[in-house]
């Protein structure tokens, strides 16, 4: 193999990006623009985040469908809470909790129960969905505490902290995959189920670990919308399901499980959130743009087999 | 047998990586005639079929089909040659009717696509008439007897015009009125022409319908003799090979106390009666045909398979595991005879592969320290002598060799005293085969307690204390090797 051609398959993804920003920045005056790149960073951080527990599920061969309606459920909740004067830091940890019990449900079902992960997660997704419009009677929540929302819109240092939230989140994530027996365990799972549970390792609990990890993600992604917002609605968190294992396999991660990794969901979140804001600075309607990220996402998975064959 | 020559395949062979799977076999089939290839586990009788059937490529030889020479170059090349394979494994699908199943790919259709169903089933009938299976055409697969679908997949071969028609051990998972229907069949095949090649392990059927019988051992080619007139004494000689050398024999030295006891285990599946025990600084070999238990007492034991009644007891304690992470924390760990599937995480490296048996060893504080990791890889790779060129290269690039030592690595980071091999040296070369057996016998007279199921007998015989036989589900012998002959052995295997 050519070094060029070597080049392309090992860093395809990053040439990918490149030529996205390269071509956006030609074309677009205001897109390099430090305010528009900060947005770009808060557009793609909470799909980002979230994106961070879809990869622990996927890396086991799982799927986790539910995560948009838990942002919902855990943002209902959040606001209502809120609203009724529960002290902010203990709504937050509500907030949170709320998206650990989804997961725990989820986890539990998949990994003791041995139902299959997608229809564990479509149950939990018409649940949660359910179970958020329930709450309020499908009416937003509105009239939150001011200082809720400060959570949502400071800056360190002409840094959004939404920003920093989910440098901090990958941190900690980057740290439980590759430096704890959790995450190792999460990507022998996949690698090999049979392999790992005669390796002496209980791979239930593991299994459902990673479930939990994906619904507290989603739970704090549900509180950090609701403080963006400033209000609740239990139709928000619409197609995050989709958007997060978007970034997950254009990152490389391989939906069988036991390949792939973090860098790559953050590299594939952010292409996501780069891709649609270059969109709609080139003023292309929503409508194309669906069609053209839907592209991107089919294009990366199929460079991704490509890659693998030639392996 | 007097036919014309139908098919002869000259000095074939075949290379693995890592073994040598087939090496310059001849096989001289005529019409009319039923041709027994036998052979141990691993001597290439599947192989030389795969070849045939287009599954596999040869890599040096020549097939000859009706005197002319042919390169099979994939399944649907081996059909239209007029070779059908039916496989233990039924190539069916469960919920198609016998019918569907028949002309699954080849569909009656009019002008428009449309399928034709009313000469489909005719068609269909008058095929599995042929065979004697006395079903509806519309009855799904999932409800035959598993005697029926292989009649239904002799009837396919047959409406395919197949000549040349080979059985994989057709008669494993027969019943004994299954078995006479099909030799009734076989000999009905017989005098329509047809050719057979027919793999089994029993000898009593081999003396029954063949007619010529080739022995393969180790990929090589042995012998041709006459079915009828050769005696079973010389037939388990040729297929057993080298007389073991009372010289070469290692067993472990000294065996101590028993660690482990089993007694009247009956399993989920297969396993109806076993009761044996090792002892610590012991191989405990243990043989019988594929398919007669071994492998899932083991599982049950472990946890992995699900136990029905016995006991088990771990110095001189009750225990019952429910999975085999259970099984290790006390000291029990199941190697897998299936590396690949079972045995290792493929995409995962050296190091991790061998670490993840007890990762809590390798946590400093909270975190992983990678230095550890890669010490202890180091100390294993050197102690174990496994070939890579570093603890980082992931295990699919390894030998089988290698592999089998990563899993044996594997093993011992886990603390275990009891392991249970199985097949530890399947598909592995011969230099690597001794290494593996040298170090076998090392661990046990570092006192671990070793059971080792294995289907290649002057292995057993080589390295074990003493062998346990099971055939059928029960063990059918525990003996002392002494003295012990392959002969031996194989009559308490095969029930001869």
């Amino acid at each position: 193999m050519g070094k060029f051609a070597k080049i392309l398959r090992n860093y395809g993804m990053y040439i990918g990006f490149g030529i996205i920003i390269l071509f956006f920045s030609l074309s677009s005056e205001y897109f390099l623009d430090v305010y528009n790149l900060m947005n770009i960073l808060v557009q793609s951080s909470l799909i980002a985040i979230i994106a961070v527990g879809q990869t622990f599920v996927i890396l086991t061969g799982g799927i986790d469908l539910s995560v948009g309606s838990v942002v919902a459920l855990s943002s209902v909740g959040t606001g209502l809470m809120l609203v009724a004067g529960v002290p902010i830091w203990l709504s937050i940890i509500l907030g949170v909790l709320i998206g650990m019990g989804a997961g725990l449900v989820n986890g539990a079902t998949v990994a003791f129960g041995k139902v299959p992960a997608f229809i564990v997660t479509l149950g939990m997704m018409s649940i949660a969905r359910g179970a958020a419009l329930a709450l309020n009677n499908g009416k937003p929540v509105s009239g939150l505490p001011l200082e809720f929302e400060r959570i949502a819109s400071e800056e360190f240092f002409g840094i959004p902290i939404f920003a920093i939230y989910m440098i901090a989140i990958y941190l900690v994530g980057f740290f439980i995959l590759y430096k704890t027996r959790l995450g190792r365990h999460t990507f022998a799972i996949g690698g090999n189920r049979e392999a790992t549970k005669l390796s002496g390792i209980n791979v239930p609990k593991n299994e459902m670990m990673t479930y939990m990890i994906s619904g507290i993600l989603a739970g704090l992604g549900g509180v950090l919308l609701t403080a963006r917002l400033n209000y609740a609605t239990p139709i928000s968190g619409n197609s995050y399901e989709l958007d997060t294992i978007a970034a997950v396999v254009i990152g490389g991660t391989s939906l069988a499980g036991g390949e792939g990794g973090l860098i790559g969901t953050l590299i594939g979140a952010l292409l996501l959130g780069t891709l649609r804001n270059g969109l709609t600075l080139l003023n292309v309607v929503s409508y194309y743009q669906q069609i053209i990220i839907g592209s991107v996402i089919v294009l990366a998975v199929f460079y991704d087999r490509l890659k693998a064959k030639n392996k | 047998m007097g036919g014309e020559l139908v098919l002869e395949m000259k000095n074939i062979s075949k290379q693995f990586p890592g073994v040598l799977a087939l090496d310059g076999v001849n096989l001289q089939l005529r019409a009319g005639e039923v041709h027994t290839l036998l052979g141990e586990n691993g001597a290439g009788k599947s192989t030389l079929i795969k070849i045939l059937s287009g599954a596999h490529k040869k890599d040096s030889g020549e097939i000859l089909i009706d005197g002319e020479l042919v390169e099979i170059n994939g399944p649907k090349h081996s059909m239209k040659l007029g070779i059908s394979v039916i496989y233990q494994e039924f190539n069916l699908n469960p919920y198609f009717s016998i019918a569907e199943n028949i002309f699954l790919g080849k569909e009656f259709v009019n002008k428009f696509g449309i399928i034709n169903w009313k000469d489909t089933h005719a068609q269909a009938r008058k095929i599995i008439d042929r065979v004697g299976l006395k079903r509806s055409t519309s009855t799904k697969i999932k409800d035959l007897s598993v005697g029926e679908k292989q009649l239904l997949e002799i009837a396919k071969a047959l409406s395919l015009d197949s000549r040349i028609i080979i059985f994989d051990e057709p008669t494993a998972t027969l019943s004994a009125k299954d078995v006479e229907t099909l030799f009734d069949l076989i000999e009905k095949l017989k005098k329509e022409n047809k050719s057979i090649i027919y793999i089994s392990h029993r000898m009593e059927e081999i003396k029954r319908i063949g007619d010529k019988c080739t022995v393969l051992r180790d990929g090589k080619y042995i012998d041709t003799v006459d079915a009828k007139t050769t005696d079973r004494e010389q037939l388990i000689r040729l297929i057993a090979g080298r007389k073991i050398d009372e010289s070469v024999k290692k067993t472990p030295s000294n065996p101590g106390n028993v660690v482990l006891e089993v007694e009247s285990l009956k399993a989920e599946e297969k396993v109806e009666d076993a009761s044996f025990f090792v002892r610590e600084g012991e191989i405990l070999g243990f043989s019988g045909l594929v398919g007669s238990g071994r492998t899932e007492a083991m599982k049950a034991i472990v946890g992995c398979m699900k136990k029905i009644d016995g006991e088990v007891k771990l110095n001189g304690k009750k225990v019952s595991y429910k999975s085999p992470c259970n099984a290790m924390k006390d000291g029990i760990v199941y190697l897998s005879e299936d590396r690949k599937k079972e045995g290792l995480v493929l995409c995962m490296n050296v190091k991790q592969n061998i670490s993840l048996t007890n990762l809590k060893e390798i946590i400093s504080k909270m975190a992983f320290s990678t230095k550890k990791e890669v010490k202890l890889a180091k100390k294993y790779v050197g102690d174990l002598k496994i070939k890579c060129s570093s603890e980082n290269v992931q295990v699919k690039n390894l030998s089988g060799g290698n592999q089998q030592k990563v899993i044996i690595a594997k093993a011992l980071f886990s603390k275990a005293k009891v392991l249970i091999f199985d097949e530890p040296t399947r598909g592995i070369d011969v230099g690597a085969k001794d290494e593996i057996y040298d170090l076998l016998v090392a661990l046990a007279n570092e006192g671990y307690a070793i059971i080792m199921i294995s289907s290649d007998l002057p292995e057993v015989l080589k390295i074990s204390n003493r062998v346990v036989v099971m055939r059928e589900g029960k063990v059918s012998a525990v003996l002392e090797n002494e003295n012990l002959k392959q002969e031996e052995v194989l009559h308490y295997a095969m029930g001869v």
